[in-house]
């Protein structure tokens, strides 16, 4: 009988003693996993320049995120992947033939300035690679848009440079944009396979759109900010898009080209980032939106998917005090 | 027809397979029982035994010294041989009474009175509260006070909580199997004495074969509902079981009774019935001994006073090394520091985790506002902002974000990717701030 005793050492933590699965390390990776497919594609059509300045990227976001850590006696906290995931979307979001200190410059902001000098990860107040991306773009203007012509052959190292579509469409409208592809199905076809001009990532909308299904089935990102994101934007494009008259934009174009899927699924549902709340993210999402057709018809840049997250960043502390959560039981005071 | 339920909630692995087949037994006897003479929330109890005395089965050994309390009683026959402390599963000390048991379960009184229908609501209450019932699902509020709201509050709902939402924990399932009667007769108790027209057996989905019974039970009585409810935890809290049943919701910071509900638990609707029909206090309940870490996980009837250690081992024993032994269960039952500790009133199981289920979590994260914590909180608060405003001492701006309304269920911290302990950072703040 003596054989239960109280003598064994028991753990003793507070309540709820059983938790899920679920880690930051694990939504991280599975973010960075669900980027895959685009990342593939735009090597497929970039070659190995791409490939490498990918992996350069995710390389020095890595040891940049390790070295602060360590020299500020932190935690090292580098297996939580978000320091791999901030330098996979840096390097998505480079030209594809950028010299190669060009995506260790952008890490060193991404990490070191824009997250980790505002107290690490959860705290930052802006998208780490958007800011990383803005700086490149802002320094290095001649460098950040050269846009190599995409090929199937793997080997060509001589690139032949090109205009991206929403730079055709900016300058000559869609018209001369169909032209290039030679129809609106081809335009649209490419497009959505990938083969056109453009940032590493986003040249593939079927390979993005294949990884946000994974992110949305898992749970791992809701609905709301890419809906409204998309939903704004392709209104807007639809209205005021077209040359002269309104109702004659073509917002399937610019639904697929340029940095819009990535962004709205990728990056403006960073979680820290983004306001908290479901109603929050829509205002968020239809923000981005907004902004992102702001610049592309009315701004002096062909891409304003990058500033329209970042300006919305900016308003996530607003948004999550305005959009809070109904507590149970509450009645809406009405106001006579 | 659809399962009634409330917003937001978790899915846990429910672990009740373990448990849920094992008909009630009865312990062995034990050889002594201790008894702690305050088991509730409310007054202290006065002691009226000494040392050396001889008690009977269901004899007063401490009574109530104000209106919010419940009188003990001793669980078995035998002789008071030492006033001690002994501790509760909270860790808290309190006093309480050694009994030696002689075997004779020799009563008190005990008289069946098969028409107590026939008593008024107050002949009803006072049994009650003779019997020193108190909630039996692990909160332990006195039941009289429950069975007597204020006149401003009429009532006109009561609620039998089968959700049993708590993974692992079987005890309320086997005696909606056993005894459905029973179950039925103490709810129709509770009806009278607080007048009122419309009752609900809340059940959670996944008992079957409960809820089966349960319809049987009621056939033939037209005040009375069964209502399967979606499998979600924290089904069973009052506030979503009423909203649930009644689709009423609860006021921020205010008790069933603002809606017009008293929400009772299964054990205690049969512990009314046992006192209003037999006069039976409250001596002994049933306790779910489970948990991977257990050779015969058992559903027991157990003497209040009962040590912990002995219904392990009455259950075959450890399997394995035990990492982890709670009281109550894993979501918001506390983890024992030694097994020396008595059965309560309020102890509805002993779970042992094994090392494997239990997840050590010696650093947690910053929070990456994922807001799976809003998603869960069955409250509608935003936990992870009362994590970081506690974390960094900002006690009053956690007030702004409805603190006190949280009923520290624990699912926001089930949930927590980055692991950050959200229930305790909001315990730290509400003991650190006034509501």
């Amino acid at each position: 009988m003596q054989m239960v005793q109280s003598q064994q050492k028991l753990l003793v933590t507070v309540s709820p003693h059983i938790k899920s699965e679920e880690t930051t390390a694990r939504i991280m990776w599975s973010v960075s996993l669900a980027l895959l497919p685009a990342t593939l594609m735009g090597i497929y059509f970039f070659g190995p320049l791409a490939a490498i300045n990918v992996a350069l990227s995710i390389v020095s976001a890595v040891v940049f995120e390790y070295l602060y850590q360590r020299a500020l006696k932190k935690p090292i906290a580098v297996n939580d992947g978000s320091a791999f995931l901030t330098g996979l979307l840096l390097g998505l979001n480079l030209p594809p033939t950028v010299p190669f200190y060009i995506p260790i410059i952008g890490s060193f902001v991404a990490v070191v300035i824009t997250k980790q000098l505002f107290g690490g990860l959860g705290y930052n107040v802006f998208n780490p690679a958007l800011i990383g991306r803005a700086f490149l773009l802002i320094s290095f203007p001649k460098l950040m848009t050269i846009w190599k012509e995409p090929t199937s052959a793997f080997v060509q190292i001589d690139a032949k440079t090109t205009a991206t579509p929403l730079g055709i469409l900016k300058e000559e409208g869609l018209n001369k944009l169909i032209e290039v592809f030679g129809d609106t199905v081809n335009l649209y076809t490419q497009l959505l396979v990938g083969h056109r001009a453009g940032s590493i990532g986003e040249t593939s909308a079927i390979a993005i759109l294949i990884g946000a299904a994974f992110l949305l089935y898992r749970g791992y990102i809701s609905w709301h900010i890419p809906v409204s994101f998309l939903g704004s934007a392709a209104l807007l494009a639809w209205v005021f898009g077209g040359k002269g008259a309104l109702f004659t934009g073509d917002p399937i174009v610019h639904l697929l080209s340029g940095g819009m899927l990535l962004g709205a699924f990728f990056m403006a549902t960073d979680y820290v980032t983004c306001p908290a709340v479901k109603t929050g993210q829509l205002v968020f999402g239809a923000g981005c939106g907004i902004l992102t057709m702001l610049i592309r018809l009315k701004g002096g840049y062909p891409e304003g998917v990058m500033f329209a997250i970042l300006i919305m960043n900016c308003f996530t502390p607003l948004i999550d005090r305005g959009f809070k959560t109904r507590v149970f039981g509450q009645v809406k005071v009405v106001k006579r | 027809m659809s399962l009634l339920t409330f917003k937001g909630g978790i899915h846990p692995p429910d672990k009740k397979e373990l448990a849920k087949d094992c008909a009630i037994t009865h312990q062995s006897p034990p050889k002594k029982v201790t008894i702690p003479i305050v088991q509730h929330i409310g007054a202290p109890c006065k002691l009226t035994v000494v040392v050396g005395q001889a008690v009977k089965k269901g004899e007063v050994i401490a009574s109530p010294e104000g209106f919010v309390s419940a009188p003990v009683h001793s669980s078995v026959s035998g002789k008071v041989v030492a006033i001690s402390e002994a501790p509760l599963p909270t860790g808290r000390a309190v006093s309480a009474v050694v009994i030696e048991n002689d075997m004779t379960e020799q009563w008190t009184t005990l008289r069946d009175n098969p028409d107590f229908m026939q008593l008024s609501p107050d002949e009803l209450k006072a049994k009650v509260k003779d019997a020193g019932i108190v909630g039996m699902g692990g909160a332990a509020f006195p039941t009289h006070v429950k069975l007597s709201p204020p006149k401003e509050k009429p009532i006109d709902v009561a609620i039998i909580n089968g959700a049993e939402c708590e993974p692992y924990l079987t005890a309320d399932y086997r005696l909606m199997i056993e005894r459905p009667e029973d179950i039925v007769q103490g709810l129709q108790a509770i009806m009278k004495i607080l007048g009122v027209k419309r009752g609900f057996i809340g059940i959670e989905n996944n008992k079957p074969e409960a809820v089966k019974k349960m319809q049987d039970a009621i056939k033939g009585i037209p005040d009375i509902d069964v209502v399967a409810l979606e499998v979600k935890y924290p089904q069973g809290a009052e506030k979503m079981l009423i909203k649930a049943c009644v689709n009423r919701e609860v006021p921020p910071r205010g008790l069933p009774m603002d809606v017009g509900v008293v929400v009772q638990n299964i054990g205690t609707a049969i512990a009314i019935y046992e006192a209003v029909r037999y006069g039976k206090p409250l001596i002994d309940r049933v306790v779910t001994v489970t948990g991977e870490g257990i050779k015969e996980p058992k559903n027991m009837f157990v003497k209040v006073g009962t040590i912990v250690s002995e219904l392990i081992e009455q259950c075959g024993g450890f399997k394995g090394t035990p990492a982890k032994v709670i009281s109550g269960g894993p979501m918001m039952g506390f983890a024992l520091t030694s097994l020396d500790v008595p059965v309560t009133k309020g102890t509805s199981g002993i779970v042992v985790l094994p090392e494997k289920e239990v997840m050590h979590v010696d650093n947690f994260g910053p929070c990456i506002r994922c807001g799976r914590c809003i998603e869960a909180c069955p409250m509608g608060l935003m936990p992870f902002m009362l994590s970081i405003y506690s974390e960094k001492g900002f006690y009053e701006e956690a007030k702004a974000y409805n603190l006190f309304d949280c009923f520290e269920c624990g699912s926001c911290t089930y949930v927590c990717p980055s692991k950050r302990p959200i229930v305790q950072f909001v315990r730290l703040a509400k003991s650190l701030t006034k509501p």
